[in-house]
């Protein structure tokens, strides 16, 4: 028989939840949703073990449990403390957690490139959503970002080390996914970095989920690479009959074209099901695919933005959708990036976007 | 002059070796806890002891065991932290390598109370030559039936297992330690659960430092109650210091814990007062992890007491006004040695141990180094200085494992209690790289607004 399985009260800045034993304080805020749920970059609820080391998910407890009512002396992971009965959580109404966001955002930031104009993961990059929500405008670091080495990993999957957070998830992916991992963390402290110990491609059937769970630009498709800008791309639910997995994906189409497929996002930005490296890399034809009909894009992303054929633009200002917040501007990388030349339609560039083509934008 | 309960031996020829040691009453406390004490009176007795984890939190040793989980059918661990890599600290090596039996005789006195039948000691790499006494000490007593199966006829099995570590600082954290230790790369993991819970092999597992594993020993020879006659408050027992830095006699001292910071600096019994005859300007009385303080600070609390060595005293104050016993590394700074400099170095320690998992301390780490570095080197802002006070302040705290904190901790203090130092580095760039500020007024009795 299923034990009945016990639902406890917690209360999240002020509005309270019935949820069961043992979720976590991220879990229980997702529930209610909207503001309340705190950034995760390194949690990843199909992943065991994962989170915990972000800290952009740090909340602060006001009353341990109803048993023990004390609060917790220090903020705490929302990701790794599950709730108890009574339990009172402070997320966006505590100052202490605003003003440790603000220093995670800006230590994470700290030797980030920040070169999305050049990266395809922007548009899609959880780094980028959360900088604008929780950043300051500028950083105060005034050294030179760091770099590493550049490895290869293989036909498929592209690494960019200086984008990488270190948010482990794709190491989780190789081990629970693939069961063989040939990739890990080398190194340690601020040289810690992804990597194969000896120059190897990362080539299991299931190795290309690593790319659908990096949070930023340092796993990113090697066959997608510079093909397009994902808002001016056109996500439809398609699925396959696949001796491997599932099958079921999402196809990023340019006309007819599949440029990219990558698993089913939900709102939280997990995939809903792995998917195998032949669905991601091989199955790029129209013809592979059965048709399901367009993603449900949240508002909120980018990729909203993108020209559907025949649907109309939203004439809401981004004030409105994000309900009257001014998204706060990390820093303009227009004025910083060289290689930005907001003038270029990309879409209008016949093949891969390549630096030669800024390069001609810049003498011009 | 103190007494001597782990260090008493030390000087006698040949202690290293099982004979000796046997005949100078070692093992003596195997006898009695295996013949004469169940598993729960040997924990009763350490309860009774007040004893203090000498690791660096001072977390109550008896509390710790009573803690353990003990689940049927399910093996139970104690591993002994001697991964010991906190600058300025010492003391177990000096134990492990001059009194190998009585590690080994506390481990196996603690691994009975615990249930432990396989008990690990996780020792820094870099103490390669110490780990061959130790193997060398395991073999004598498996030899003579104090390891193995049935000791000493009790049925109580128990073998000791050392294992090295590969030069990380972090594999000192408790959690770090069992995942080198189960072979994996040392991060420190994200608790709950406790190591007495779900430790080494996911198994219940204690962990505790080489000298409160020590002292078991003389506990169960004299009784945790006569034990806890020594020392004063919640410092309970003898301490082991080691002391550096510009003293006329560095080394390891066995303290009881009711001396003045004052006698130990100055009298010929301990430090033997600063070298060269200079003045003394600062220290860190418990290992570089701990607020630094200023002489005046040091020899007296801010209420105007005498600062005694012991847990109570070094904290009193909180951080405004003291600092920490920490792991007893007693780090003297004299007139001559520049604080910013010496923030500096402890900077760059974390930066380069840090294990990089948790984002405040591994990129907070590093830039807070190369500040400071600009600072050293007169390049510095004025500015500089209070960006560095936001950045130690927003990785305090917010990080997986206290060495997050460690890193912060003394940046906060130096900026605390020298912040004319680091001011004077900025406005007199050319000055500050011919010749150190000196004592300037850290040794005057400061009024001190709290
Ligand atoms: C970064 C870091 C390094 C540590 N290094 C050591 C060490 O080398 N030796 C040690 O005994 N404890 C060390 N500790 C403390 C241990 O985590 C743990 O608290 C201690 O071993 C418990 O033993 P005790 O209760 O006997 O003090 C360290 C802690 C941190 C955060
Ligand atoms: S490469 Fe991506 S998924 Fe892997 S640790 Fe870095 S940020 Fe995380
Ligand atoms: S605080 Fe530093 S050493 Fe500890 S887990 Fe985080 S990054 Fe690693
Ligand atoms: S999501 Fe919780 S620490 Fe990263």
């Amino acid at each position: 028989m299923a034990e009945e399985i016990k639902l406890i009260k917690v209360t999240i800045d002020n509005i309270t939840v019935d949820v069961p034993m043992g979720t976590s304080i991220l879990q229980a805020a997702r529930m209610i949703g909207g503001d309340v749920a705190p950034p995760a970059m390194c949690f990843y609820s199909k992943l065991k073990g994962s989170g915990g080391k972000c800290r952009t998910c740090l909340v602060e407890v006001s009353k341990g449990s109803n048993a023990d009512p004390r609060p917790m002396p220090k903020l705490v992971a929302s990701c790794r403390t599950n709730v108890m009965e009574g339990m009172e959580v402070k997320n966006i109404t505590s100052e202490r957690v605003t003003d440790a966001r603000n220093g995670v955002v800006e230590f994470l930031l700290l030797n980030h490139p920040l070169d999305c104009p050049v990266c395809d993961q922007a548009g899609e990059c959880h780094l980028q959503d959360l900088s604008y929500e929780h950043g300051k405008e500028g950083t105060r670091y005034e050294f030179k970002r760091r770099t590493f080495e550049k490895h290869d990993l293989g036909p498929y999957i592209q690494l960019h080390m200086t984008r990488c957070i270190l948010c482990y998830r794709c190491v989780f992916v190789a081990d629970q996914v693939t069961n063989k991992r040939v990739h890990g963390v080398l190194s340690r402290g601020d040289h810690s970095e992804i990597a194969t110990h000896i120059e190897k491609a990362l080539d299991n059937d299931f190795i290309g989920n690593v790319i659908d769970v990096c949070p930023v630009g340092a796993l990113t498709d090697k066959t997608f690479r510079f093909k397009n800008r994902v808002w001016f791309t056109k996500p439809v639910d398609a699925h396959r009959d696949c001796p491997t997995c599932k099958g079921k994906v999402t196809l990023w189409q340019r006309g007819d074209e599949v440029l990219r497929v990558t698993g089913r996002k939900d709102q939280w930005g997990e995939v809903e099901d792995w998917i195998c490296n032949t669905c991601r890399f091989e199955k790029k034809h129209i013809n592979d695919w059965v048709i399901e009909g367009p993603t449900k894009i949240s508002r909120h992303s980018v990729i909203s933005q993108g020209h559907y054929l025949g649907m109309k633009k939203p004439t809401e200002t981004f004030r409105a959708v994000h309900g009257g917040r001014d998204p706060k501007l990390l820093m303009d990388i227009h004025s910083i990036s060289e290689v930005n030349r907001p003038g270029i339609d990309l879409s209008a560039i016949p093949g891969p976007a390549t630096s030669d083509v800024f390069n001609a934008e810049k003498k011009k | 002059m103190g007494r001597k309960l782990l260090l008493d031996k030390a000087h006698i020829e040949g202690i290293r070796h099982f004979d000796v040691y046997r005949k100078n009453g070692g093992y003596s406390a195997v006898e009695k806890a295996l013949k004469e004490m169940t598993p729960d009176a040997v924990t009763e007795e350490v309860k009774k002891s007040g004893l203090r984890g000498r690791g660096g939190a001072g977390f109550p040793a008896g509390m710790k065991w009573s803690f353990l989980a003990k689940p049927e059918g399910v093996p139970r661990y104690l591993v002994c932290n001697a991964d010991e890599s906190e600058p300025g600290t010492f003391k177990d090596r000096y134990l492990m390598e001059f009194l190998p039996h009585l590690l080994i005789e506390g481990l196996i006195v603690s691994s009975y109370a615990l249930g432990s039948h396989r008990t690990y000691i996780y020792i820094r790499g870099e103490y390669a030559w110490i780990v061959d006494i130790l193997e060398q000490a395991i073999e004598e007593a498996r030899a003579n039936n104090f390891l193995g199966n049935n000791i000493l006829g009790t049925g109580f099995n128990c073998e000791i297992f050392v294992q090295r570590g590969a030069g990380a600082y972090i594999c000192g954290e408790e959690t770090a330690l069992l995942e080198s230790l189960e072979g994996k790369r040392g991060n420190p993991r994200i608790k709950p659960p406790f190591p007495a819970v779900k430790g080494l092999y996911d198994c219940p597992t204690v962990v505790n430092n080489v000298e409160t594993l020590a002292a078991v020993v003389p506990i169960i020879n004299f009784g945790g109650e006569e034990y806890a006659k020594i020392g004063v408050g919640k410092s309970t027992g003898t301490k082991l210091i080691s002391a550096c830095g510009n003293i006329n006699k560095p080394g390891v001292y066995e303290i009881d814990m009711t001396i003045s910071v004052e006698e130990f600096i100055y009298s010929d019994e301990y430090c033997g007062g600063i070298a060269n005859g200079k003045k003394l300007k600062a220290c860190i009385p418990g290992g570089s992890s701990v607020p630094i303080l200023p002489a005046n600070l040091l020899l007296k609390t801010a209420k105007g007491e005498t600062r005694i060595m012991n847990y109570e005293s070094l904290s009193d104050g909180g951080f405004a006004t003291g600092s920490m016993m920490g792991s007893g590394g007693f780090i003297v700074l004299d007139e001559d040695q520049c604080v910013v400099r010496h923030t500096l170095t402890l900077a760059r320690f974390y930066r380069h141990e840090s294990c990089g998992q948790c984002s405040p301390c591994r990129e907070g780490t590093g830039w807070m180094e190369k500040i400071l570095h600009n600072l050293e080197y007169g390049k510095g802002k004025m500015s500089d200085i209070d960006l560095l006070w936001d950045i130690q302040r927003k990785i305090e705290g917010n990080t997986i494992c206290p060495l997050g904190d460690a890193a912060a901790w003394p940046v906060a203090a130096a900026i605390r209690h020298f912040r004319d130092e680091f001011e004077w580095h900025v406005n007199n760039p050319v000055e500050s790289q011919q010749r150190n500020y000196g004592l300037a007024h850290y040794a005057d009795a400061l009024e001190i607004t709290v």
